[in-house]
């Protein structure tokens, strides 16, 4: 599962959350979907990209 | 460290022993058996064998003594962790991460092209060359990314060789990259030419990517699974109703197109996709395209195992002098820039230069995604090798040998394939069509038609049906031209970006990418690129496939050689002179097959500076050559093959000048008695982890 998002180019958001919660408790936590569209902007913003 | 100073047991030492055996018998049948065909299964066997012993051994080597990776140093994963970037994560994670997205269109139409010149050929090339370069560059910029926070290719040239190399990389990059998008495009215009199934099918995946966003955003946000698996049945419904649409008199002429009408299409198509928000059009044919293509590959696999296909092409064919139909040129150099993804592709140096680097939780674990990732990928480069030999060759040739020289007649087709010692009938190449659905299947080179005729008829022996072959037959298309058409639409994006880069470093406002004028200016400049390469394809006397896979070669191989020779100057800026050569071989390889191939389309018969010159010569002469009926047309032949040239002319040059940058960088670092390599200082994995 987490490979087949991760492929995709979402991260694990539980990962994220933990991330936040441990390093930076002042930040606002983000919802699934707020989560799922910043990385979804993210994945096609130049960079990378994919083989012929 | 820990493997490399552990005894292996006797146990241990008797399996590799066995495995060394079995592949050196397998290799031994399949490059030695004459007269009689093959099956599938020795071909398969012999590289699974020297995959194996190539990633114990070799890929070993190379991580313990030339890049000495230390599974105690932190990656920049645990030391820039952020959540979403930079995430440590667990290894077959990032190896399905990493093949995903190495694996594209590549690794299949090359070697089905190369099969031409029959099986053996191609098979030693894709063996040898990625244990000994393919896999290499992959693993070795993956392992310099990790040692520089995950850095990008073109980054760490800059960093590693000066500001100018830095430039001129990315220009390569980005020329590149629209020769890329055009010839991918070009495959599935040859895949679609006159194929209402295939086209209603294809056109079928935009309104149903469509559906799939506005559901991801709206409805389900982020389910990307279940609206995949939505997704899939409503694409498996569209290829069982585009029997229906190429059956109706009133539907199929909308979607029976011609070359010329199809390549507008895909550039208006390309235009429009890129500038959408991501989340409507490109992330969702984005999630189908990789689940299809996993899947369609472990389909591919299945067949092969199951169906154990008898090697209907010679190993050898008389086209290894250069005669071919396919592609011109001699077995040197062009057999090693027919089949780049597969072997050795200058691509993936960006990806392991890209998000891998970032998500490896350890550098023990680098040689398993590095040089195991591109081990699966030539894996699949054999698998499509295999599903064009066991076709038969009448077939083989007719689909693929462009209409100037086997005609538009089956009955012209089966003579000409015929005289060339491939014994063919009208009937069959008749027969083959109806089976697949087609009225026709000459003169569809690119690669994807083959592998799915191939494919067709492996999964038809599993499967049979009536029907049944058909539809299999565009799956495989559509599965083909799913991802291409994926790769056209980020590929514009990231196109777009590198020129806005490109331009920013001319004049500084030029680099804005949110305002919208710049964007739609910066697309159109890149659609317009590729477009162009794409509609001389589309309009070419030998078909297009025939003039512009050279180039991609050339062109992708530059890549290769560039990442190869950058590795090559960081090994001796480590001091670590006596490992000079597992880059260092390689990167020369490239760099004389590169130089060869671009003289050859330079200059003699081959090239291009011959069809510029033969076509000019007969508009002096007020005379007409196919394809062209027209003076303009005949003069737009004469023009897009002194693009080619001066295109061709500029990758050589390229190659020349990264060369000498390099050599200079590895004079310079020889002398100098210490270490001058930007890595990143050392930190212990156990002082950060928590």
């Amino acid at each position: 599962m987490q490979t087949a998002r991760l492929c995709c180019g979402v991260p694990d958001y539980e990962v994220y959350v933990k991330h936040l919660r441990e390093h930076h408790p002042e930040r606002k936590v983000p919802s699934y979907a707020e989560f799922f569209r910043e990385r979804q902007e993210a994945r096609y913003k130049g960079g990378g990209g994919r083989c012929c | 460290m820990h493997s490399a100073t552990v005894k292996p047991s006797p146990a241990a030492k008797i399996l590799w022993v066995a495995i060394a055996i079995v592949g050196a018998w397998c290799l031994g049948v399949v490059a030695l058996r004459r007269g009689e065909p093959i099956n599938a299964i020795w071909l398969v066997a012999a590289a699974i064998a020297i995959f194996v012993i190539g990633y114990r051994f070799y890929g070993k080597f190379v991580e313990h003594q030339v890049l000495q990776l230390d599974p105690s140093r932190a990656p920049p994963s645990v030391l820039r962790n952020d959540g979403l970037d930079y995430v440590p994560t667990d290894k077959w994670v990032v190896f399905g991460h990493h093949f995903a997205a190495i694996a594209g269109a590549g690794p299949l139409v090359g070697p089905v092209l190369a099969a031409q010149m029959g099986y053996l050929p191609g098979t030693l090339w894709i063996l040898f060359g990625v244990v000994f370069a393919g896999a290499v560059q992959d693993f070795m910029i993956l392992g310099l990314s990790l040692r520089r926070d995950g850095r990008s290719l073109g980054h760490m040239l800059r960093e590693e060789l000066g500001p100018l190399p830095g430039i001129v990389a990315m220009i390569g990059v980005l020329v590149l990259m629209m020769i890329v998008l055009a010839v991918l495009a070009l495959v599935v215009v040859k895949a679609l030419t006159h194929s209402p199934w295939g086209t209603f099918t294809v056109a079928m995946t935009i309104p149903i990517a469509l559906l799939m966003g506005v559901y991801l955003r709206w409805l389900r946000p982020g389910r990307i699974l279940e609206v995949s698996i939505i997704g899939l049945i409503l694409l498996l419904l569209a290829i069982w109703a585009g029997r229906f649409v190429a059956e109706s008199a009133a539907l199929a002429p909308i979607f029976d197109l011609d070359a010329k009408a199809l390549a507008w299409w895909l550039i208006g198509y390309g235009f429009c996709a890129s500038v959408l928000p991501v989340w409507l059009l490109l992330a969702p044919r984005d999630y189908l395209s990789t689940f299809l293509k996993i899947g369609t590959i472990f389909l591919l696999a299945l067949a092969i195992f199951l169906a154990a296909p008898m090697l209907q092409m010679p190993a050898v064919t008389k086209f290894i002098d250069g005669s071919g139909p396919v592609f011109q040129g001699n077995l040197f150099p062009f057999l090693f820039i027919t089949i780049a993804c597969g072997a050795v592709s200058g691509w993936h140096s960006i990806i392991a230069s890209g998000t891998t680097p970032k998500l490896l939780a350890n550098e023990g674990q680098a040689r398993l995604v590095g040089y195991g990732g591109m081990l699966m990928e030539a894996f699949v480069a054999i698998m499509a090798l295999v599903a064009a030999a066991s076709l038969h060759p009448g077939v083989y040739f007719a689909m693929n040998a462009p209409g100037a020289i086997i005609g538009t007649t089956v009955e012209h087709a089966a003579q000409t394939i015929s005289q060339w010692g491939f014994v063919v009938t009208p009937d069959e190449l008749v027969r083959t069509a109806k089976d697949v659905g087609e009225q026709s299947i000459l003169s569809r080179a690119g690669g994807a038609p083959t592998l799915a005729v191939g494919m067709a008829q492996l999964l038809h022996n599993i499967l049979p049906g009536e029907g049944m072959m058909a539809f299999w037959y565009h799956y495989a298309i559509l599965f083909e031209a799913l991802f291409i058409l994926t790769t056209v639409d980020a590929g514009t994006r990231v196109g777009r970006f590198m020129i806005q880069e490109i331009a920013g470093l001319i004049h500084k406002p030029l680099q804005a990418t949110e305002s919208w004028a710049g964007n739609l200016l910066a697309t159109a400049i890149c659609v317009a690129l590729w477009g162009y390469f794409l509609y001389q394809g589309a309009v070419d006397p030998l078909g297009g496939i025939n003039t512009l896979w050279p180039l991609f070669g050339i062109a992708n191989q530059m890549l290769a050689a560039i990442a190869l020779m950058l590795a090559t100057v960081v090994v001796v800026k480590l001091k670590r002179e006596r490992y000079v050569w597992v880059p260092g071989i390689p990167a020369i390889w490239l760099i004389v097959c590169t130089l060869a191939a671009g003289w050859d389309k330079l200059s003699g018969p081959i090239s291009f500076t011959a069809a510029a010159d033969k076509y000019a010569a007969a508009l002096a002469n007020g005379q007409m050559l196919a394809p062209a009926k027209t003076a303009a047309a005949m003069q737009q032949i004469i023009t897009n093959n002194r693009v080619d040239m001066t295109m061709t002319a500029i990758f050589m040059a390229l190659v020349v000048v990264m060369t000498l940058f390099c050599l200079n960088a590895l004079v310079k670092a020889w002398r100098t008695n210490h270490p001058t390599a930007n890595e990143e200082p050392y930190v212990a994995l156990a002082d950060v982890a928590h």
